[in-house]
């Protein structure tokens, strides 16, 4: 049995259906992130098994015990808020032993307990700060040793990271993950920033209107998407609207434009109008003159970001990303004629599906 | 052409407060110049407004227990008004911040309406409210809650309920700016830390609001210990505050240097607890509160 189960969560707000007949099942451990743009209902979830907001219907299961209508005060869970809620007339011991505090646990004990966290964030010797006093970066380090100080079972990040510079997020993911292995506490992370999904979790349950659009690990998250909202949600790709024109046990042969492509359907059954997929990392640029390329085009727009090269190619299929990494000589010039490969296998198909929403459920 | 980058920002910033400066110096300031120059003159009962300089009106003030009793009396009111004022508007302000939407405003509405009403029209009202055989004592002789009427009209008690209802907007105001700045996130911190919704307001909440309570409790009591309309009409003649006291030197006995000596030194004990009050909530709040 999982460690935390949702069961037919669903939140409505009036005629709002802020979350419709949620699944989902976190297993002891491990780090799940809640993925999706703004309004797609994470956050709200969140709330709901933190105890703020109370589900229209189903259940949530922690630990076996129905905590569907207990109080926050009782669930135990820590959370880490967006901003941080850091009780600005106590110092930063004051508020990492709030939680103990409030748990009547005996000063001594307490005082032991809070220097734990805060080494464990690396803020040792900063306990007789205020907040106000400290950096951005300080300020979420000490939020997230007060939630852990009281040991909770459960830990609850809502969009942790968004207050801090790219550079320091890079670094807080790192560590805040290797805090949450070490601790093995059971953790669910809510974003809308996917390389933080990806740098941190062990699965990713994509969200898209108030429901699971794909529930798998980051890798396959991002290689084998399974609803046209997360394919073009996570990372970038290029999309090519085609028809199924045969099927064979491995591939179905797809009609783009006018060009056949052989796409790889992996056991699923697709038919009629379809979209195809490639990654812009997984097409190259063609040695030579390109005779024996897939398809030709023309170069639109070069752009160079430091690592790689994105490139906008118009072609047959339409316009083409590409992303080419920073090695070796530049890629030709806006304007050049160019040709294009790439491996069958990096293709993806999907049926093309306008009520996606209706069974998007992975 | 003035940029942002000019050290010298010309007289734009003296042309558009001018007004405003000259409004200020001419009708309150040079009013204040003059009325401590009058409060150092000498009073003879005959000849009036002397041109002779003299400390006496102060000592007057100082050493007579008449004027000792006034200044102490409306120390009392000022405080028992904010004390007053912070019970009432503290947990007034929490419930409104509460509010759904179309309640709040109109809650918050009835709450400021006080100050939408003239102050002579407001205390009549409670003269009626409050008076022997006004609806109060009506409706506790009606019930057999008492046989006499409460004396309330021409006590300090009514001129407490009287000036508590007029000031405690200002508490609900200042308190309810602090409160829109409060972190909402920050309850919900408290209760997932193992908080009670009580032990969250006590520990987390109160403490936030304080700023807000002291600097509604310097408006209040300032407003209070200066006031003159609410005790001059439910107070009276006999029940006198400093601002009474003045007012009554200035048009009853015509000794204008004793009315003034005892304004100035209304305004520079109002100024000395609002200026200490003030440091010591700087002071304490400084380090925490952006």
């Amino acid at each position: 049995m999982a460690f935390l189960t949702l069961q037919g969560i669903s939140k409505r707000y009036g005629d709002f259906t802020a979350i419709e007949r949620l699944d989902l099942s976190v297993e002891r451990g491990e780090l799940l992130s809640l993925l999706g743009p703004s309004g797609c209902g994470k956050t709200t979830t969140l709330q709901m098994v933190a105890g703020f907001v109370t589900p229209t219907t189903g259940r949530i299961l922690l630990d076996g015990r129905d905590i569907t209508n207990e109080r926050p005060e009782k669930r135990g869970i820590g959370v880490v808020f967006q901003s941080y809620a850091l009780f600005p007339h106590m110092t930063v011991a004051g508020n990492v032993g709030f939680g103990l505090e409030m748990r009547k646990v005996k000063r001594k004990e307490r005082e032991e307990r809070v220097e734990e966290a805060l080494a464990l964030v690396r803020l040792k010797g900063l306990g007789h700060r205020y907040p106000k006093e400290l950096s951005g970066g300080q300020r979420q380090r000490v939020a997230i040793a007060r939630a852990i100080a009281m040991q909770p079972e459960l830990l609850l990040l809502d969009e942790p990271m968004s207050n801090l510079d790219a550079k320091l997020r890079e670094e807080m993911h790192i560590e805040l993950r290797a805090i949450q292995k070490r601790l093995g506490i059971t953790t669910i992370l809510v974003t809308h920033d996917q390389v933080e999904a990806m740098t941190m979790s062990d699965r990713i349950a994509v969200m898209h209107r108030g429901a699971i659009a794909q529930l798998s690990t980051p890798y396959d998250a991002y290689e084998r998407p399974a609803t046209q909202f997360t394919s073009t949600f996570l990372g970038r790709t290029n999309a090519f609207a085609g028809e199924v024109l045969q099927r064979n046990p491995r591939c179905a042969i797809v009609d783009v434009a006018g060009t056949t492509l052989h796409v790889p359907h992996e056991g699923r059954h697709v038919d009629g109008a379809v979209n195809v997929y490639i990654r812009p990392e997984k097409v190259h640029l063609a040695n030579g003159n390109g005779a024996n390329a897939r398809v030709r085009g023309r170069i639109a727009t070069r752009v160079f970001v430091g690592n790689q090269w994105l490139l906008e190619v118009e072609t047959g299929l339409g316009k083409l990303r590409v992303a080419q990494p920073n090695h070796g000589a530049p890629p030709p010039e806006e304007g050049d004629e160019v040709g294009l490969d790439w491996t069958d296998d990096d293709l993806r198909v999907l049926t093309q599906d306008i009520r996606e929403n209706a069974n998007g459920h992975a | 052409m003035a940029t942002l980058d000019d050290a010298r920002p010309g007289a734009a910033p003296w042309l558009l407060s001018g007004p405003a400066l000259l409004l200020f110096i001419g009708l309150l300031l040079v009013p204040l110049l003059l009325t401590l120059l009058l409060s150092f003159r000498v009073f003879s009962d005959t000849a009036g407004v002397l041109p002779s300089f003299t400390l006496g009106n102060y000592w007057e003030v100082v050493s007579d227990p008449y004027y000792g009793t006034i200044f102490l009396r409306t120390a009392g009111l000022a405080f028992a008004v904010t004390l007053l004022s912070i019970v009432l508007g503290v947990p007034e302000t929490i419930v409104l911040a509460r509010m759904k939407r179309p309640w709040q405003s109109l809650c918050l509405l009835i709450v400021l309406g006080p100050l939408l009403i003239s102050v002579v029209v407001r205390t009549l009202g409670w003269q009626i409210l409050l008076g022997n055989n006004g609806v109060l004592n009506n409706v506790l002789q009606a019930l057999h809650i008492t046989d006499e009427p409460v004396r309330l009209v021409f006590t300090m008690t009514g001129v407490i309920i009287a000036l508590t209802h007029v000031l405690v907007p200002f508490m609900v105001m200042s308190v309810w700016a602090t409160m829109q700045k409060l972190d909402p996130q920050m309850e919900w911190a408290g209760r997932s830390l193992g908080g009670s919704p009580l032990a969250v307001f006590r520990r987390v909440i109160l403490p936030q609001i304080m700023p807000g309570v002291l600097s509604g409790s310097i408006i209040v009591f300032a407003l209070s210990a200066s006031a003159f309309a609410t005790p001059a009409l439910i107070g009276g003649r006999r029940l006198k505050v400093v601002a009474t006291a003045a007012y009554d030197e200035f048009l009853g006995t015509l000794n204008w240097p004793l009315g003034a000596s005892i304004a100035v030194l209304l305004l520079i004990a109002n100024v000395a607890i609002v200026m200490g009050c003030s440091r010591l909530a700087e002071r304490r709040f400084r380090h925490i509160f952006d």
